[in-house]
């Protein structure tokens, strides 16, 4: 059994108008060091199998298919034990 | 049927069987933990003397919330009989989940209003959107498809930042949860002002159409019927939020954030689809929301309704966390849930459309003969109460009431004392730019008013008007409630309430049906807020007998009060009128250059409670102006006429901010200018200007039907004045022959426009 | 004329997808279609409608396009019906790769809801040919996520192939060169964030949404015609 954790962020070079507002907030209360503020999805959850090759390639899988659109979007995940 | 035996009742009085952690019901007694669910000592020990010996835990938390303002409006209960209930067209009238009007042609309309007031101040966001969710779930659940939404919402001024947190994250969750499940927010208003301030409040209004023969009932009926539980696993949500709304907010509320639900909107938009499909297979015996105390308060009222006793096997319940006691799962006010019952026969049809819709069905429990509500978890009887006693036999008390020092003191002030303002071109964009008379576009453009396709006025009119698919009728719809009149005067803000809830309705071609009333009120242990609370009720009720307009449903809210006082006490009005055709529908914008403006009604010097004496004066004091029945009544009958014979372009209610901001926004909003010339004998021009003298109306009429729209007016002893012509692109008011306010129509659009996302930038 | 209006569980505008068809198609028969069935033959039109499919959740129309439906849309554009997406339809059919690009967060973060004055950038293809070129449609939006976005290559090629039907006149929403609305290559396939269905009746604020039903109509007519 492994737990996976997915992170989903929007391409570096693609606009992301949520993290630039949460970077303006940011900067309104003081916080003017910020920088770069980028807003993705987090997703965990567990896959039942003890195939660590299978499991890392259906993950894979997942993210290209349904967890991130690539066109905005790039993907990295953990998996563990 | 499982029947108590000597040998549960002792371990029931012995708190044998109770979750290990639970207070025992000699602690609950001793300790008097009763106290903290909001239950009082005598209150305890009636429900002793119910039933028969002590409650346990599961028992005393039922009853507290069974017992609770929310549910048994033991404060207001003696209030709301004051009301007129029926009337020709009434099919449903309170004690339902919502009324029900007829509109002929074997449909009626089914709407109610309720209040997310105090979950609403400590998660603006989810306290808005399960307070949407909420009331739409009281329209389905009668059989009634919604069509429609509105908001009546309250806040402080907006230059707080907390008040502003507040505001955008209240529209917002507003926003999610309407346009996801896909019915129109098609109206309502918003009112800033600091009497509002860490209180402020969220009411949401959902209006649905049924044909007469769905019409439901939520009644546990036929001895051996199932009941079934539909909606998504409960789990802690929410607990005590019947007990929660029924307490002042603290400083602690903020600590009570876990008595907020999340709301899920594309859940209960298969909820609904599941449940009217269900409705329209004849089958549902009976069917109730969740909504407040959710478990208890839906099955004890089917139970009460019937005359008959339900049981519930707990096991059963769905349940989203693990290890919930009894006393959890009956409190969980976990969102979108449904409790309904059939013949056991017709299972089979249920569960093909709950699976369908992909929607969780699970029988929980039978109707029976006992009278009781008995719950069982694993093998054991967890709780066995009279449902008569649950519903029927909270105490209602007859709170003292007492004028308040600040009403008496009113009563000397006279608004005309104020120096007169020479720059009225000034006061007005100063008005026109107050965030209660600005445009609330910022607030509407997030919210979807159009799905469903049958929204033909859309937000910023008197009212919204919604088509009847397949008719040439319309609804139209509108909320309102001047909380400055009802401080200033609860018995006459209460009329004005209910009289301009009717004037919007009829300025948009429609005939005022009846209303829904939302009683936002102050701690009525406190006699001066009850004395409010009496007072509106009564103007309320008055004006209600007088237009024909009886109360259908409602909800009544206590408690709001901040760190400095109560807030303005706010009977709001939701008002539904029938549009016969839909060649009637008006809206406010001027249309036409050459058209002529006609002013109904006449002005007095009643500047109290005004716009005007707030932004200007900085006070809101005095009297607010006087409604006369008769006089509004003949108005609104008027114009209808009018309407009705195709003479009218447009019309607009004037309210706050007087004569100058009415004729200001026909302007702004038909994109075209004006000019008036107003004589208003013996007033000073900022009095006639912004006065808020009731039942006036301005009409714009083209030139040919101007002498006939005069001539009704007048046989109909409505006072009447032809005061200008439409076009240019200025607004020009003269007072009395003298020149008062020039000013552009974009300038004065600008000002209007802005104001509010200036601020919440 | 055979119509199917797709319904996924969220899906909030096929009712006024069906109503737009009954009041302006004389030639439709229009039908409801669940997400789950698996065979569209028959069809001429397929409209994906509005609304929040699966609640949006994860992405708009990121899990509609799972639905065994798209498969069938999938078979039946390639084989050329027409196939019109409205909102959540449009985001659904980009997240199918029917067509290119994909619907962003509006950038002024918030969801958006009035009438729009939209371009008719394309008025020879088989959803438009009722404008004129350059006419400008009061078609209303409704939208939280129509911020139309795809890298220089994609646009490049949209632009080359003139697969740009809708423009918006004032843009609402941060769209790329202000794309309202787009067809595939083959034409058969458009996707527009603006509502037509909800601009047929002058009751309901504007009447120009007729046309592009009528449109669709006068297509079809031509094309069965050929086939006779």
């Amino acid at each position: 059994m492994f737990k996976a954790k997915v992170y989903v962020t929007t391409k570096a070079n693609v606009l992301d108008p949520q993290g630039a507002a949460v970077q303006r907030a940011l900067h309104t209360m003081g916080y003017g060091a910020v920088e770069d503020v980028r807003i993705g999805k987090y997703l965990e959850f567990v896959l039942e199998t003890n195939d660590r090759a299978q499991a890392e390639a259906d993950l894979k899988k997942m993210c290209e298919q349904i967890l991130s659109n690539p066109v905005v979007e790039d993907y990295r995940y953990e998996l563990e034990d | 049927m499982q029947t108590l035996t000597k040998n549960t009742l002792d371990s029931l009085e012995q708190g044998k069987i109770n979750m290990s952690k639970e207070p025992t019901p000699a602690q609950i007694a001793s300790e008097r933990i009763y106290a903290t669910m909001g239950v009082s000592d005598s209150e305890y020990d009636l429900i002793c003397t119910i039933l028969g010996r002590k409650p346990n835990y599961t028992e005393i938390g039922v009853f507290s919330v069974m017992w609770s303002e929310h549910c048994a409006y033991k404060n207001s209960k003696p209030l709301l009989k004051r009301f007129p209930t029926t009337g020709e067209r009434v099919l449903m009238g309170p004690g339902e989940g919502a009324g029900i009007v007829d509109i002929g042609d074997g449909q009626a309309v089914c709407f109610k209003i309720e209040s997310h007031n105090h979950p609403s101040a400590v998660e603006p966001y989810q306290g808005a959107a399960t307070g949407v969710g909420g009331i739409i779930r009281d329209i389905f659940s009668m059989g009634a498809r919604p069509i429609a939404t509105l908001n009546s919402l309250r806040f402080g001024k907006l230059t707080d930042e907390r008040v502003r947190y507040l505001f955008e994250h209240v529209v917002s969750g507003i926003a999610g949860y309407g346009n996801c499940i896909g019915i129109p927010t098609v109206g309502g208003e918003v009112m800033f002002d600091s009497s509002y301030e860490g209180n402020p409040l969220v009411n949401a209004m959902c209006v649905g159409l049924i044909d007469h023969e769905d019409i439901q009932r939520g009644v546990a009926s036929g001895v051996g019927n199932p009941v079934y539980y539909v909606g998504p696993a409960t789990g802690r949500d929410g607990i005590h939020g019947a007990t929660f709304a029924s307490e002042e907010l603290t400083e602690e509320s903020e600590a009570k954030r876990s008595a907020v639900q999340v709301g899920d909107p594309f859940m209960e938009k298969l909820v609904m689809e599941a449940c009217l499909e269900l409705i329209q297979s004849g089958i549902v015996i009976g069917i109730q929301d969740m909504g407040a105390a959710g478990l208890t308060c839906s099955s004890a009222e089917m139970a009460s309704k019937a005359g008959n006793g339900l049981e519930l096997n707990l096991n059963e319940v769905p349940q989203r966390e693990q290890g919930m006691t009894p006393y959890e799962m009956m409190l969980s006010e976990s969102q979108e849930r449904m409790l309904f019952v059939i013949e056991e026969h017709n299972e089979p049809i249920a569960m093909e459309i709950f699976e369908r819709w992909g929607v969780i069905c699970r029988k929980v429990g039978r109707v029976t003969d006992d009278g009781r509500l008995r719950l069982v978890y694993g093998s054991e009887v967890v709780a066995d109460m009279p449902v008569r006693g649950l519903v029927d036999e909270c105490p209602v008390y007859e709170k003292p009431s007492q004028v308040p020092a600040y009403y008496t003191k009113n009563e000397a002030v006279d608004t005309n004392r104020y120096e007169e303002v020479t720059d009225v071109n000034d006061a007005l964009l100063k008005v026109l730019a107050s965030p209660t008379v600005a445009s609330k576009e910022w607030v509407y453009r997030q919210y979807d008013s159009m799905v469903r396709a049958s929204t033909s006025v859309a937000p910023g009119s008197d009212a919204a008007v919604v088509l009847v698919r397949g008719t040439r009728k319309a609804l139209a719809m509108t909320t309102d409630c001047n909380g400055r009149f009802t401080y200033l005067d609860p018995y006459m803000g209460g009329r004005i309430a209910v009289a301009e809830a009717a004037r919007n309705v009829v300025c948009s071609g429609a005939e005022p049906l009846a209303i829904t009333d939302n009683l936002n009120f102050g701690n009525p242990e406190k006699p001066e807020n009850f004395w409010q609370m009496e007072q509106s009720v009564d103007g309320m009720a008055e004006a209600c007998r007088h237009f024909d307009t009886p109360v259908i449903g409602g909800n009544v809210s206590l408690y709001n009060e901040n760190a400095k006082d109560a807030i303005y006490p706010t009977p709001v009005v939701g008002m539904v009128g029938l549009v016969h055709d839909t060649d009637h529908i008006t809206t406010q914008g001027f249309k036409q250059a050459g058209d002529v403006v006609i002013l109904l009604g006449d002005t007095k010097a009643e500047l109290g409670g005004s716009e005007f004496q707030l932004v200007i004066h900085g006070v809101t004091e005095g009297r607010p102006p006087v409604l006369e029945l008769d006089t509004e009544l003949r108005l609104q009958k008027t114009v209808l006429k009018l309407i009705q014979d195709g003479l009218v372009k447009s019309a607009h209610d004037v309210s706050e901010g007087g004569l100058a901001v009415a004729i200001a926004e026909s302007a702004i909003s038909g994109g075209i200018g004006a000019e008036v010339e107003v004589s208003a004998e013996g007033l000073r021009t900022d009095v006639a200007l912004f006065s808020e003298s009731q039942s006036r109306i301005v009409l714009s009429v083209s030139p040919e039907a101007a002498d006939a729209v005069v001539e009704a007016c007048t046989q109909n002893e409505v006072p009447v004045q032809r005061i200008g012509v439409v076009g240019g692109d200025r607004i020009s008011i003269q007072v009395n022959g003298q020149q008062a306010i020039d000013v552009a129509q974009h300038e004065a659009e600008r000002v209007w426009k802005d104001a509010i996302p200036c601020l919440m930038q | 004329m055979k119509v199917a209006v797709l319904v996924f569980p969220g899906s909030n505008c096929d009712f006024d997808c069906v109503h737009a068809v009954e009041e302006t198609m004389t030639d439709g028969a229009v039908e409801r279609v669940w997400h789950t069935t698996e065979d569209l033959t028959g069809y001429d039109l397929i409209i994906v409608p509005g609304g929040f499919s699966y609640g949006d959740y994860l992405r708009s129309g990121a899990i509609a396009r799972f639905a065994p439906v798209m498969n069938a849309v999938a078979k039946a554009a390639e084989a050329g019906v027409y196939v019109l997406g409205i909102c959540n339809g449009f985001q659904i059919l980009t997240e199918a790769g029917l067509l290119p690009g994909v619907l962003r967060r509006n950038t002024g973060m918030k969801f958006r809801c009035h009438s729009s004055m939209l371009r008719v950038a394309r008025p020879d293809t088989a959803f438009t040919s009722e404008y004129k070129q350059d006419e400008l449609i009061n078609i209303p939006i409704a939208h939280g996520e129509g911020n139309y976005y795809c890298d220089d290559e994609t646009l490049a090629k949209l632009q080359a192939n003139g697969q740009i039907v809708f423009t918006y006149d004032d843009n609402p929403n941060g769209s790329l060169n202000d794309i309202a609305g787009i067809v595939n290559e083959k034409g058969n396939v458009l996707g527009m964030m603006p509502h037509p269905e909800r601009a047929v009746s002058d009751l309901l604020g504007s009447s120009d949404g007729v046309r592009m039903f009528t449109s669709i109509m006068k297509a079809w007519r031509e094309r069965h015609a050929n086939v006779n």
